[in-house]
């Protein structure tokens, strides 16, 4: 669950980094404002968005598509009904164990993906001579506020559970056959990219503001 | 015994099935035959609750089932073997493990007790050295007879079938039908059937009902079925020209 999705994440996270660090220099003409202020605003960009957010849309992507195309699958093919005529409740079965694997497992990839990030941002930052490394580290370490991490892996929790409970929703009640679990597939991704973004708000307007 | 009571069923203003009414024996393989879409599958659904009736009562040895929820039909559910026109196989468990799996939700049979039961079954119809391969490398003749091994793992009082010979070659069909039929008396177990295949039908058919438009349209045994007066009946198993000239010359 997710941890299958590692490569795809690792390199979304370090070019989200080196994008963030080259862009934030580009930006800053201002020359009041210090250059090791790029490394505060990576950092803080990436605890607080790109980290959860983008990697949640990725995983949104790859995993989302995946449950609701196993568990379409298995409506189509009957095997669900072959469980139910068990007596097992299917919905839960199939829904809970994934859903607690996201939750524990997603926190863990936005952590590895938040480190990434910073890495790549000083790395790019580096290599095309934009910033120091000193300057970078020193802007990193800067008035870090643990609050964000935190923040960053409740978001992350509940995004991880609207992407198991929706694409699981649009996997079970799949009716007809291979097209339909495709068209499954293809809407838990587009609503779970929807409400994660809207939920990305929400959480945001709640805690933070 | 299952004893079906003006069963009625409709999904939003179509009417699938309407007032069906029927008794199924134990020991015996009972068939319900039909056209697609004459309502065999739904009714299925609906015997072994699957799908709630709209109307009527399904009882099972005079328990009825169709007026208990889903808590209270757990203790049927051991009672209940069903086999799936595709087999509804898992496919992330093998073939032992797919047997083993209903096992583990009704016994508390240790491991090697439940792949002692699963190679039993597995030998009962027929297959060895397949415990290990998964669902997507066995044949469909293969995939039918795992799901048959499936559903007599917990030694089940009801036996339900759909559709066990569809995609099947004649001579695997065959293999199936004779296979139903000796669980079936082995077992004692009170089988159903849903099938268009008329030599099922003809072979291990001790009671046939006939589904037309959702309704009961005919009810009676294998050797009464030829010589019925049933007009969609006979348009339904003289379908074949082959058949019916061999009729004919009988």
């Amino acid at each position: 669950m997710g941890f299958s999705s590692m490569g795809i994440v690792a390199i979304t996270s370090i070019f989200m980094g080196a994008v963030i660090t080259i862009q934030t220099v580009y930006n800053l003409v201002n020359p009041l404002v210090p250059l090791w202020a790029v490394g505060v605003v990576t950092r803080d960009s990436i605890i607080l968005e790109f980290a959860p957010t983008m990697i949640s849309l990725v995983l949104a992507g790859k995993v989302g598509s995946s449950i609701a195309s196993e568990i379409g699958t298995m409506r189509v093919t009957e095997q669900i009904d072959a469980l139910e005529i068990m007596g097992i409740n299917s919905s839960g079965y199939l829904t809970v164990p994934k859903l607690s694997a996201a939750i524990m497992i997603f926190p863990f990839i936005v952590v590895i993906s938040m480190f990434l990030g910073i890495l790549g941002g000083w790395i790019a930052g580096d290599l095309s001579g934009v910033i120091s490394s000193a300057e970078y580290i020193r802007g990193v370490q800067d008035s870090f506020v643990p609050f964000n991490v935190t923040f960053a892996i409740i978001k992350t929790i509940a995004f991880a559970f609207l992407i198991v409970t929706i694409s699981a929703y649009q996997g079970f009640y799949t009716k007809g056959g291979a097209l339909e679990v495709g068209r499954s597939s293809t809407q838990a991704v587009v609503f779970s990219s929807i409400m994660i973004l809207v939920f990305d708000y929400v959480l945001t307007q709640l805690i933070l503001a | 015994m299952i004893e079906l009571k003006n069963i009625s069923k409709r999904f939003g203003e179509k009417i699938v099935l309407e007032n069906i009414s029927a008794a199924f024996e134990k020991g015996k393989t009972n068939l319900v035959i039909g056209g697609s879409g004459s309502g065999k599958t739904v009714l299925m659904k609906c015997m072994v609750g699957l799908l709630e009736v709209d109307s009527g009562e399904v009882f099972f040895d005079a328990r009825n089932f169709s007026s208990l929820n889903f808590k209270e039909r757990k203790p049927f559910r051991q009672e209940i073997g069903m086999v799936f026109q595709g087999g509804a196989l898992f496919d992330s468990l093998n073939v032992e493990r797919n047997i083993m799996f209903p096992l583990s939700m009704f016994t508390d049979m240790s491991d090697s007790e439940k792949r002692d039961r699963a190679n039993d079954c597995l030998k009962r119809v027929n297959l060895i050295n397949v415990n290990k391969l998964f669902p997507s490398e066995l044949s469909g003749g293969m995939k039918k007879r795992v799901a048959i091994a499936r559903a007599i793992a917990p030694n089940p009082k009801y036996l339900f079938l759909d559709e066990p010979n569809s995609g099947l070659d004649p001579q695997t069909s065959i293999l199936i039908d004779n296979l139903v039929k000796e669980i079936t008396e082995e077992y004692q177990t009170t089988t159903v059937i849903n099938t268009h295949d008329m030599n099922s039908v003809m072979e291990i058919g001790d009671k046939i009902i006939f589904l037309h438009k959702g309704r009961k349209w005919w009810e009676g045994s294998n050797m009464e079925i030829t010589s019925s007066k049933n007009n969609e009946l006979k348009d339904f198993i003289f379908a074949s020209k082959i058949l019916r000239e061999l009729l004919e010359k009988n």
